[in-house]
């Protein structure tokens, strides 16, 4: 059923809302999770795994027996615009949580989001990575929550939990605030922004399939899912760019490097020179990699899991 | 005066972006001034350099006192001022939400940790801020609650009005906030507008530092003592939202004193006309912030009022 959580009126013959759709199973439920995803408009990955969970369980309603929440779009104008923030008032909707009732109007739809989610039992964060970098299919996780989120983090299906990564799972984000409430949130981070990959899309939705028949929401047959690896930050290289340029990637993304491997060079177009060759300091998983060509010094050009 | 680089950023396809600050005296790090750190921030890149001029002049007459040494820094931005944008680059990042920055991460965390590493030292810092609401302010000085904030020299500006506000996550990564947290005594001043030049505010604003600079006794120049500031709290302002969206009519403008009741603005439907909604003062006080855009939505602050204020 879908559901406004939050509508307010636009300057001219548009309203602004924040709709969610709400699968339930007909006999009642005890168990609810939450999937959120479109916070960030050129974040799109999460359009294809909303997609994909809301089909598979409708293909299959039989097995499901709790309630499942899906919000594919929490800025739907910044979606609409491949804005990563708010359009016009260029806020980032996720550094503005948890909100306020009676406040702004960003204040009043953050404070709405996380009214609609409380009660939940668990929360799922969808993000992809912005259009600079691809990433692997990874749970972010703050450390002060790790303990109690790492047990559904490993039911994800992704290839790597990352403990108290970037801002993403931060103070004034929708994850922080909910954990910080009691409401597990895990934050999932895959692909490249302004994409889809549909592959990582399937292996996440696997995940949080996995995630509901281990909360007694989903009674149907679950695909195998994987053992992720866990880094806290020591564990990842850096490997940032120390002069301007244009990147071109050598090594393949999600694919394990050495010690002394190339990874890319940043060459001068106007000279036809390469600037710098880069090579990987620690061999592991190149779970980074820069996709958009155009480097300033200190850009990202790759992250590997050191093995 | 001399002009120094304080940092500068490589492009492949553009001339170096360079930060340039202007120093007047020499001898302790006294104050600094920083103007545009965002695309738009006209007014406040026009008044460094208004500032600029009056220094100089200031200085070949023997004004700066002895042992004092200013910078002002017009403009940190320049890339985004010359193509329109309001934040920096490609990734549209705030420079004003990357502080401290580092040395060894992103591009903006590197000219934050630059920028920062040489504006640190000194007592006194004055960043010409803008806010994300486009609107009129009354001019004033704000500055965050973190413990180092000092509103009796808050009050030395001259100017109507001292804000003190209490930082959110959000504020951490500011200027102001990480000037304090350096030990600077650290204010952010704002006037009328951002993305134009006026003129009135603009000197207004230019005179304002003067007034704390002479007053602080790093320069000598004869000004009007301007007003003793009210000081508030921002959480004590009281917000007047707007009830629908439509085109704006505003009716009353920043400093104004209204009335409890008094019709503040309206809410034009816009196919047909009509009034949407009538905005009344929900208290007497005095207009701190006006929206002054054409356009509204639901639930926009149209109005900042000083609670039970009178001019």
């Amino acid at each position: 059923m879908l559901e406004k959580v939050f509508e307010t009126e636009l300057a001219v013959g548009e309203h602004l809302a924040v709709r969610r759709n709400r699968l339930e199973p007909e006999g009642g439920w005890k168990k609810r999770i939450t999937l959120v995803s479109g916070i960030h408009g050129d974040e799109l990955e999460g359009q294809y795994i909303c997609y994909e969970v809301v089909r598979r369980i409708k293909e299959n309603s039989r097995f499901l027996t709790g309630c499942v929440d899906v919000y594919p779009a929490l800025n739907p104008m910044g979606i609409d615009m491949a804005h990563r923030t708010m359009p016009k008032i260029g806020m980032d909707l996720n550094r503005m949580f948890p909100g306020k009732e009676k406040g702004s109007m960003t204040d009043r739809l953050t404070a709405a989001i996380v009214d609609s989610i409380i009660g939940s039992d668990i929360c799922i964060d969808l993000h992809a990575s912005d259009i600079f970098v691809r990433e692997i299919p990874q749970v972010r996780l703050a450390e002060e929550f790790a303990e109690e989120l790492l047990p559904y983090a490993r039911w994800t299906n992704v290839d790597m939990i990352w403990m108290n990564a970037t801002a993403t799972v931060h103070e004034s984000t929708l994850a922080h605030s909910l954990n910080l409430m009691g409401i597990p949130t895990l934050v999932i981070e895959m692909g490249q922004g302004e994409n889809i990959n549909r592959s990582y899309g399937d292996q996440v939705v696997d995940g949080i399939f996995r995630v509901m028949q281990e909360m007694g929401i989903w009674q149907g047959p679950v695909a195998d899912t994987r053992e992720p690896a866990v880094s806290s930050d020591g564990e990842v290289e850096f490997i940032r760019s120390d002069v301007d340029g244009v990147f071109l990637p050598q090594a393949e993304h999600d694919h394990y490097v050495h010690s002394g491997d190339l990874i890319g060079e940043v060459v001068d177009p106007f000279e036809g020179t390469v600037k710098r060759q880069i090579y990987a300091k620690r061999g592991g998983l190149l779970f980074t990699l820069r996709a958009y060509p155009v480097v300033y010094e200190g850009d990202l050009l790759a992250r590997i899991l050191a093995q | 005066m001399h002009v120094e680089e304080i940092c500068r950023l490589h492009s492949t396809y553009r001339e170096d972006m360079r930060v340039m600050g202007y120093c007047f005296g020499k001898g302790d790090k006294s104050a600094c001034i920083v103007g545009a750190m965002r695309g738009n921030e006209i007014q406040q890149m026009y008044i460094c350099s208004q500032l600029v001029r009056a220094l100089t002049e200031l200085e070949n007459n023997g004004c700066v006192s002895a042992g004092k040494s200013v910078l002002v820094i017009p403009v940190v931005n320049a890339y985004s001022v010359n193509t329109g944008n309001r934040f920096f680059g490609v990734k549209d990042v705030d420079i004003n939400r990357s502080f401290p920055g580092n040395d060894f991460g992103e591009p903006v965390s590197r000219l934050a940790d630059a920028l920062l590493s040489r504006i640190g030292e000194y007592s006194f810092g004055i960043q010409l801020a803008s806010f994300y609401m486009q609107g009129e302010f009354v001019p004033h000085v704000r500055m965050m609650e973190t413990g180092y904030q000092n509103t009796s020299l808050a009050n030395l500006f001259g100017l109507p009005y001292a804000v003190v506000r209490r930082p959110l996550p959000i504020d951490t990564a500011t200027l102001n906030y990480n000037w304090q947290d350096a030990e600077t005594c650290a204010f952010s001043l704002y006037t009328n507008c951002t993305d134009r030049i006026d003129e009135n505010t603009a000197r207004q604003g230019v005179a304002a530092i003067l007034r704390f600079l002479t007053r602080m006794g790093i320069i000598r120049y004869e000004s009007h003592s301007g007003y003793i500031s009210h000081v508030l709290y921002e959480s004590d302002l009281s917000d007047v939202y707007a009830g629908r969206g439509g085109i704006f009519r505003g009716q009353v403008k920043a400093g104004e004193d209204v009335r409890y009741g008094m019709e503040l603005a309206q809410i034009i439907d816009p196919f047909d006309g009509r009034i949407r909604e009538r905005i009344t003062a929900p208290t007497d006080g005095i207009v701190f912030f006006a929206h002054t855009e054409s356009l509204v939505n639901e639930s926009d602050v149209a109005y900042r009022l000083i609670h039970r204020l009178h001019e």
